[in-house]
């Protein structure tokens, strides 16, 4: 038997490259590639977690170290940032701190994140009453101000840097599963989850191999850019001492320690602040970048 | 053609499904009844809200619960009633006795898997094969399906192939279990003319070799003519006109279908005028007429049509019609109500 199709052939490019996966990734990056503000958020991300991992090495000095005689130090060449109330140097504190906060930042993303998808899927999936319940629990997460919600769970749980991940997290529970419950009701009304079922495919199948990796865009979205509200809560946290406790570099314990001092010792409270500024607005800027990227409707 | 009970793969009696929405209870399938004999072709016809497609999500019990739901009748595969089967039987049923294909090539795909996983995952669900035996087995399928180069096809992503090409992998999944009964619901609609009659011409031949039974859902009188051993034409969620594909064309018996076929422009004929139109439209789903659901379009309606629901009744040829023309009671009416001029 022959059916070979002749003219259907013609439509396909024949100069295309032998694997797929390669070609999809490579647009992507295509188009990552073309936004300069998101390659500025990569870099910073990219610069802090290098700094972060190999603290140990570039850190001038002990963070931990008193050096009372040297106490509250302006930036020199012997301490670039200057040193704290207890002679510390900021840089290497802030260096060793940045290992602290994107670690909880991205531990309590993926913690937060994976609870989220599943509830939301569920919750999307299956609808009735187990949506109803769902969303409505999210509701009232999502009804009170993060760092309350935070504030509370540590309250309950004791100030540390584990309990402040779980905190975090519980907060990325809500606005996770909503996402995800939007787009599984979007995903699983298309035909290819009709085919699907109709082969006799059991929900698992249908959604972990279908319906998950065709709404996996806006959920990576979404963590690059709650990886930065996670750390700026994590660091609000400790600021108000229900976090990381002192004496741990922690860059929010950093800056309710100087804040004492913002008169006659600024830095203290700038080098901090500014480093926090600066790798939020990586992860926002990369977040955004990789929106656009993931976004097929968007052209450019 | 005598046909025992055992000759019939499928029979649907009585089916009704409603949707339950805010508005009330629409019926969009009301008593159907049907039956595909062994390796034939029933082709359903009808215009878009007719409920044909109803018809087949019915059939494999794919309705979107719990607004739309099965409120009577039997479906009838292979002597068991696929309505009282639980979902797990009903899980094993679907794809590895009875699959079905679907309008949108371009979206009945999953864009994240390549056509070959797609092909592979099917065969796993039902059969216990390993990975790479289900592969070369889906490799198999997109070759039987005439996809050239399957070997490099099977490992691209649906985007890469044309519509034509992403339906044939969708025949290709759905026959990989080879199962007794196909479904397929429009399966040329989205596609370009020259295509459609490759398409056609492939699951015709398919049929012939793996003796699979067919159901095709349609609103196009071509592809009925071209495929089909039997026709139902629907209307309004009720079978109209059940007959043989010749009877249909040569002697159709319903308004409904006489309406169809001389609306289907023809290219033997020198067409001066307009198409042949017919007139009105479909009647709104909360407020079905009393009577025969064609009649307030319909030419020929009497006084009884608009007030009785015919039924199905068998005629002289052995098709099946629902309309009051053929029936004793006709001759006893007065005149045509509508006088569409």
């Amino acid at each position: 038997m022959d059916h070979q199709p002749q003219i259907e052939t013609m439509a396909v490019n024949p100069a295309r490259p032998e694997n797929s996966r390669a070609l999809r990734w490579k647009s992507f990056y295509k188009k990552l590639a073309k936004n300069k503000a998101a390659l500025a958020g990569a870099f910073i991300i990219l610069v802090f977690a290098l700094l972060a991992i190999f603290a140990p090495l570039i850190a001038p000095h002990n963070p931990s170290t008193f050096d009372l005689p040297n106490k509250l130090q302006p930036p020199s060449s012997d301490n670039w940032l200057g040193t704290d109330d207890k002679g510390r140097d900021i840089l290497s504190r802030i260096l060793y701190g940045s290992r602290i906060s994107l670690v909880v930042g991205i531990l309590s993303t993926i913690l937060g994140a994976l609870v989220g998808i599943i509830l939301g899927i569920v919750s999307g999936y299956y609808g009735k009453w187990v949506d109803t319940l769902i969303m409505r629990i999210c509701d009232v997460l999502l009804a009170f101000p993060g760092i309350l919600l935070a504030l509370a769970i540590v309250s309950v749980l004791g100030a540390s840097t584990t309990n402040v991940i779980i905190a975090v997290a519980f907060y990325a529970i809500p606005t996770f599963a909503r996402i995800v419950r939007g787009s599984t009701l979007t995903v699983k009304k298309l035909e290819y989850i009709d085919a699907i079922k109709a082969m006799g495919a059991r929900d698992t199948r249908i959604i972990f191999r279908h319906i998950l990796p065709n709404i996996m865009s806006p959920i990576i979205v979404q963590s690059t850019l709650y990886i930065a509200s996670a750390i700026i809560t994590a660091s609000a946290l400790s600021f108000l001492g229900m976090g990381t406790k002192p004496p741990t570099p922690e860059w929010g314990t950093m800056l309710a320690q100087g804040r004492s001092y913002v008169a006659q010792a600024p830095h203290l409270t700038i080098f901090p602040g500014l480093v926090i500024l600066l790798v939020v607005v990586g992860f926002n800027l990369f977040g955004d970048g990789l929106r656009d990227a993931l976004d097929p409707r968007s052209k450019k | 053609m005598n046909l025992t009970k055992e000759d019939k793969i499928l029979e649907v009696k009585n089916l009704c499904t409603s949707f339950f929405t805010d508005e009330g209870e629409v019926k969009a399938v009301d008593g159907v009844d049907l039956s595909i004999e062994k390796g034939k072709t029933l082709g359903i016809v009808g215009e878009s809200g007719s409920g044909k497609s109803i018809t087949s999500l019915s059939i494999l019990r794919l309705l979107q619960e719990p607004a739309g739901r099965i409120k009577e009748g039997e479906v009838i595969f292979k002597g068991e009633d696929l309505v009282k089967k639980t979902k797990k039987q009903m899980r094993e049923i679907r794809g590895n006795n009875i699959s079905m294909i679907f309008q949108e090539p371009m979206t009945s795909l999953n864009p994240t898997l390549t056509c070959g996983e797609q092909i592979a995952e099917s065969i796993r669900i039902h059969q216990k094969l390993n990975k790479k035996k289900a592969w070369a087995k889906a490799v198999d399928m997109l070759k039987l399906v005439g996809i050239p180069s399957p070997e490099k096809r099977a490992k691209q992503y649906p985007f890469e192939l044309s519509g034509g090409m992403r339906q044939r992998v969708m025949i290709a999944i759905s026959l990989a279990c080879n199962p007794e009964l196909l479904i397929a619901d429009e399966p040329t609609t989205a596609l370009d003319v020259t295509i459609q009659a490759q398409i056609l011409e492939l699951i015709k031949n398919l049929q012939k070799e793996l003796g699979t039974s067919l159901m095709i859902i349609t609103h196009d009188l071509g592809v009925v003519a071209e495929m089909c051993d039997k026709v139902a034409v629907m209307y309004c969620g009720k079978v109209v006109e059940y007959a043989d594909v010749k009877t249909i064309f040569t002697n159709p018996k319903h308004p409904y279908t006489i309406g169809l076929l001389n609306s289907v422009p023809k290219h033997d004929e020198d067409v001066e005028g307009d198409l042949s139109i017919i007139p009105g439209s479909v009647p709104n789903p909360f407020h079905l007429p009393e009577g025969c659901r064609f009649a307030p379009r319909c030419p020929h309606a009497k006084e009884i049509c608009l007030t009785k629901l015919p039924h199905l009744e068998e005629t002289f040829d052995g098709d099946k019609v629902r309309c009051w023309i053929h029936s004793e009671e006709w001759e006893k009416q007065g005149k045509a109500v509508n006088a569409h001029e």
